[in-house]
């Protein structure tokens, strides 16, 4: 097994591509882990990704070309809104139902002042 | 990540990168990422023992162990290198090399403002035998109106761009100036109305220099670059008058004064090396000590073998053997962090600090394109006006997108077959399209004349890379993306 919080021991990155191509392998070392719990769940240097919606399977928490979300199939925006409504997945957004009917009383148009939605605390 | 018995029986062979030492430190430049690396330890263990030919992982892990390694830090060092892809085995696949898809915004366009020039150099590639413009019955100057047009159509074609860049050349491009300097302000204006910055910079052989264009370009920060050859004597061997008369007179009080009044841009000098002018240190040191330029870059002669000016292989690698005691020189200074005006050195350590890996050798066709007198689209200033690399005219639509899209799919170095097992493909990418159709007969093929003299200039430049990396590493924040 390897240790995966150990810097590249026998390589040291000079120019910036090398900084970059380590950047890469660090990041990609770590199993993808699904929020689970279990012995490995713990283990320094894992990556968790929450296996669901968003984050993975759709372009909604990226950016587009300009830096921008607007031209995105699902921009974030609407992804927040989407999932408040329509998916509830819990690590997201509040779920309307029980906990946060109000949550966007103040976004009349989800694309327009998503900024406005209520901050909830759990 | 668990070790398969696949895996463990897989031969593990080296990558492909280009080893060197600078500064008693072994470093890796690794293709086509175009990554630098230092090697300490395992790693130059693994080099040595995977040079004479591959080996199974398993027989790899147990020397190393069995030459007192400990297994947890075999694996480690292994899967370091495999990482950035200085290890090879089988499992990997690897992946082909595609031309990318996107729409190709310009960012710069060289107008040809006029193909007249008051000086007649020998080895000019707009009028020697090896011409391939067809300038003759075109017009001689570019008017005002194509000028204009061609801005319209960088800022048309530059999508998102916000800095965009025009460069004045020629002929001779001060024989135009009214038309130059016209072009300037209109650009600006347009550019502004677009929320774009427009730059500018200028080519010329200095001899119409007056106290009223050096104002000029001062005030509109315009960059520019000096074509001249050295001190009189290497200078007036090609770059003569009409009448034979040599230049340099004429130029050098022009140039001084340009050096002294212009101080809101770079100003270089250009020499051009041919058979007889190739004593690369006297060039610089005139240049840089009597005349006063800051920079100077240097570039053979585009020619094909006749030419007599054309430089052969042997003082090719005098040349080399010079450019690298400039380079030294460069280290010197940047360990001193002094700044040295080798231009072809700093250029070259800029991009491999950067790791540049190129899909296309320049930026011709890709966000750089050339207009000639009569507003001829082509590949680059040197293509305008010839059959070979045009890209349609502003008379006519503009861009010819169907050529220009054919030209970037056979131009790819991906379909540079030659340069596939090259290690200084990331920076060469087979090199200039014109020199390649003098030379090979093809804008296509890659630069084979100058491989050995390419690798040659990259393996002196990554060993200067080294020494500052290792000596002087902040020096190299000089060459950050601006
Ligand atoms: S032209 Fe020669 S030096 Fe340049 S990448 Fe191709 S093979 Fe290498
Ligand atoms: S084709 Fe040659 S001359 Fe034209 S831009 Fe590229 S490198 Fe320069």
């Amino acid at each position: 097994m390897r240790k995966d919080n150990i810097e590249m021991a026998s390589l040291r990155a000079i120019n910036r591509k090398a900084k970059q191509v380590e950047e890469i392998a660090k990041a990609e070392r770590g199993d993808l882990l699904a929020l689970q719990n279990g012995p490995s769940a713990n283990a320094p240097g894992k990556v968790y990704h929450p296996m669901g919606c968003t984050l993975n399977f759709t372009p909604g928490w990226e950016v587009d070309i300009s830096g921008g979300t607007a031209g995105l199939c699902q921009p974030v925006e609407r992804d927040l809104f989407d999932c408040y409504l329509g998916c509830g997945w819990p690590g997201h957004v509040p779920d309307h139902l029980t906990n946060a009917p109000n949550w966007t009383d103040k976004c009349a148009s989800a694309v327009n002042d998503w900024r406005n939605v209520d901050i909830v605390f759990p | 990540m668990s070790v398969g018995m696949e895996t463990q029986t897989q031969p593990y062979r080296l990558g492909e990168y280009h080893s060197f030492s600078a500064a008693g430190t072994e470093f890796l430049y690794l293709v086509p990422s175009g990554s630098i690396f230092a090697v300490e330890g395992i790693a130059k263990l693994v080099i040595e023992l995977l040079g004479s030919g591959e080996m199974s992982r398993e027989a790899l892990v147990a020397k190393l162990v069995e030459l007192g390694c400990s297994r947890e830090e075999v694996e480690n060092t292994l899967q370091e290198l495999t990482e950035v892809d200085a290890l090879q085995c089988d499992l990997q696949e690897k992946e082909p090399l595609a031309v990318p898809v996107q729409e190709f915004p310009l960012q710069r366009i060289v107008l040809n403002t006029t193909n007249q020039c008051n000086l007649a150099c020998t080895y000019c590639y707009e009028y020697s035998e090896d011409k391939i413009a067809q300038s003759a019955g075109k017009e001689k100057f570019m008017s005002k109106e194509i000028a204009e047009a061609s801005v319209e159509m960088l800022i048309r074609e530059s999508a998102h761009r916000p800095n965009l860049h025009v460069t004045f050349f020629g002929g001779e491009t001060l024989l135009n100036f009214s038309v130059m300097r016209s072009t300037v302000e209109y650009a600006k204006r347009r550019g502004a109305e677009q929320g774009k910055k427009v730059e500018f910079s200028l080519t010329t052989n200095g001899t119409l220099l007056t106290e009223e264009i050096v104002d000029f370009l001062s005030e509109h920060r315009i960059g520019v670059t000096v074509s001249m050859d050295g001190d009189k004597e290497l200078n007036d061997r090609q770059r003569v008058f009409h009448d034979g008369k040599g230049s340099y007179d004429v130029l050098v009080p022009k140039v001084k004064q340009l050096l002294k009044r212009h101080r809101t841009n770079s100003i270089g000098a250009r020499v051009t090396l041919t058979a007889g002018v190739s004593d690369v240190r006297r060039i610089y040191r005139h240049l840089t000590e009597e005349v006063g330029f800051q920079a100077v870059g240097f570039a053979p002669a585009t020619a094909s073998p006749q030419r007599l000016y054309h430089i052969g292989g042997q003082k090719m690698d005098s040349i080399l053997d010079q450019f690298s005691e400039l380079a030294a020189e460069y280290r010197d200074y940047a360990l001193q962090n002094r700044q040295h005006g080798f231009t072809n050195a700093s250029d070259t350590l800029k991009e491999l600090h950067t790791g540049i890996s190129k899909a296309y050798a320049c930026g011709a066709g890709l966000g750089m394109l050339g207009v000639g007198t009569e507003g001829n689209i082509g590949l680059c200033h040197r293509f305008v006006d010839s059959p070979i690399g045009k890209m349609g005219s502003i008379k006519e639509g503009g861009i010819n997108k169907t050529v220009r899209r054919e030209f970037l799919n056979t131009h790819h170095i991906g379909a540079r077959y030659d340069c596939h097992t090259c290690w200084a493909r990331p920076v060469c990418a087979g090199g200039c399209y014109h020199e390649a159709y003098i030379n090979q007969g093809n804008t296509s093929a890659a630069n084979l004349h100058h491989c050995d003299w390419i690798r040659g200039w990259n393996d002196v430049c990554l060993k200067v890379y080294g020494e500052i990396a290792i000596q002087n590493p902040e020096f190299l924040n000089r060459f950050a993306e601006n």
